[in-house]
């Protein structure tokens, strides 16, 4: 499980190419695990100890699918990461300074600080303008406590 | 219950395996390491290729609609991508700062002739001019990164050094990082979005909107605005298209239309952060808080120097991702906060009655005046 969480965190972080080669590494090493612990079912079925050769047989199933388990995890996260794009939005106040009602749209084009806007306000009608254009990040940056 | 034992030719392959690892990992234990390493660069490699032909696109794909080329603008804008320019030769140093200064300004007008060229649409357009030339600076500096790593990657396979490669690996974190630094700068320039960049100006606006404004050299404007019972002179980078002006040569103009004559000059930037510590901090210093290739730092020092005017400045943290993607939330609102700490130096640090001069530092796209 923690090897499961572990690998979860790394594909969090952007970098996906460091995290598919060492995943492959950890698959490929428990993949190699499983693989000797069914050879060694095998070899104590036929000597005869049926208890161990099930102990080593359901071993080497379950590590097989926790190999596939991990692949498809990460191929599923790492098409989630990839979709998240910010808007970049534009505050817009009305200039009235009893009213300065500030409201939220998306940026478009020709957009910028300080634009004069021909779209009167909602609530008084007055000369609106942008007074500000910014993105905002959801996700949150990894802390160290340090 | 029996585990191995009984089971001798178990045990026997199980050690052969053992040793058989040892003796491979002995003698071929680098040449793994290297493909391991070569397989990672190849990665970096192939998503550098992406995002680079991803911005080629873009910016052809922005010219088009902007620009309307009479004919297919992809062979010019190739011819863009891989224009270089050589710095003066520094064996003799003394006087590379206006030799440097005159480069640049070749590269300049050279470049936005040939925007021009590509978008005749829009070629008496400055704001669209700028814009476009920002979005193909981009591409080119993309389509750079993306060679030279390419050279130092073929390089390694072909001498087979591990130390080539290594290289390469360590700073592949780094150059990635810009690299999607200027992927996503890309887009902000193709649209006019501020960037994390444009905080100097952005600021300097707030102070400066609704009062006259007059240009100065180069591609920069300055005004004069009543603050805190002094006189204020604000100078930015002309908005809203994407420029970054000559602040060196316009600070240059204004102390010397002063003749000298001011309490202090506070210049803002966006100033590299360090990992660790958080974007939109807002911190205060002395010195020249320019970037770029140090000629307006040092047009700007000589003449402080020059009439012993305090410099001081004041920058927002943020990292280089952070500095040339749209502008994030936290730089945006770190704005108030570095006019209030602009507020706080005047007032402990001057007269009233006394004229200060205050910059705003950096690429002024998408903030007007
Ligand atoms: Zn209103």
């Amino acid at each position: 499980m923690r090897l499961i969480r572990m690998v979860q965190q790394q594909t969090k972080s952007a970098q996906s190419n460091k995290i598919s080669t060492y995943l492959t590494l950890i698959v490929l090493v428990v993949f190699a695990l499983s693989i000797v612990s069914l050879f060694v079912a095998v070899e104590t079925y036929l000597i005869g100890d049926i208890i161990t050769a099930g102990l080593f047989a359901g071993l080497g199933f379950i590590a097989m699918l926790i190999c596939l388990f991990l692949l498809f995890q990460t191929r599923r996260q790492a098409a989630e990461v990839k979709l998240d794009i910010p808007k970049v939005m534009a505050v817009i106040e009305c200039q009235n300074k009893d009213c300065a009602n500030k409201t939220l749209r998306e940026f478009q084009r020709g957009d910028f600080v300080f634009k004069d806007l021909d779209i009167a306000c909602g609530k008084c009608g007055g000369k609106q303008m942008i007074t500000g254009i910014y993105k905002e990040v959801k996700e949150k940056e990894k802390t160290y406590a340090v | 219950m029996s585990f191995i034992t009984g089971s001798d030719s178990v045990t026997q392959i199980i050690g052969l395996v053992f040793y058989g690892f040892f003796i491979v990992f002995i003698f071929y234990g680098q040449r793994i390491q290297m493909y391991i390493l070569v397989r990672e660069v190849e990665n970096s490699l192939h998503k550098l290729r992406h995002i680079k032909d991803e911005g080629r696109k873009r910016a052809i794909d922005v010219l088009n609609e902007i620009g309307k080329p009479t004919s297919d603008p992809t062979a010019r804008v190739d011819r863009y991508l891989d224009h270089f320019t050589i710095s003066p030769q520094s064996m003799d140093p003394a006087g590379i700062v206006n030799k440097l200064d005159h480069i640049l300004d070749i590269r300049d007008e050279r470049l936005k002739e040939e925007v021009k060229f590509m978008a005749p649409a829009v070629a008496d357009n400055e704001v669209q001019i700028n814009n476009l030339e920002n979005t193909l600076e981009a591409a080119m500096a993309l389509n750079y990164i993306y060679k030279v790593v390419r050279h130092f990657y073929i390089q390694g396979k072909k001498t087979l050094s591990l130390y080539v490669i290594m290289q390469l690996q360590m700073i592949l974190p780094m150059v990635m990082k810009e690299a999607e630094a200027y992927g996503s700068a890309l887009k902000a320039f193709a649209y006019g979005q501020p960037i994390g960049d444009s905080v100097g100006p952005l600021v300097v606006s707030r102070l400066m909107h609704g009062f006259e404004v007059r240009k100065v050299p180069k591609d920069c404007v300055v005004s004069s605005v009543p603050f805190e019972g002094r006189t204020a002179l604000l100078l930015k980078a002309e908005g809203p298209g994407g420029n970054v002006g000559k602040p060196g040569q316009a600070i240059e103009t204004v102390i010397e239309e002063q003749q000298g004559k001011l309490a202090m000059v506070i210049m803002i930037d966006a100033g590299l952060k360090l990992e660790g510590e958080k974007v939109g901090e807002v911190a205060e210093g002395i010195g020249a808080a320019i970037g770029g290739p140090g000629v307006d730092a040092f047009k700007i020092e000589e003449k402080v120097t020059k009439y012993k005017l305090p410099l001081y400045a004041v920058i927002v943290k943020e990292d280089i991702g952070d500095a040339v993607s749209p502008m994030r939330k936290e730089i945006h609102d770190a704005a108030d906060k570095v006019i209030e700490r602009v507020r706080d130096v005047v007032k402990e640090r001057t007269k009233e009655g006394d004229t200060v001069l205050i910059v705003g530092v950096g690429n002024s796209i998408g903030v007007g005046q």
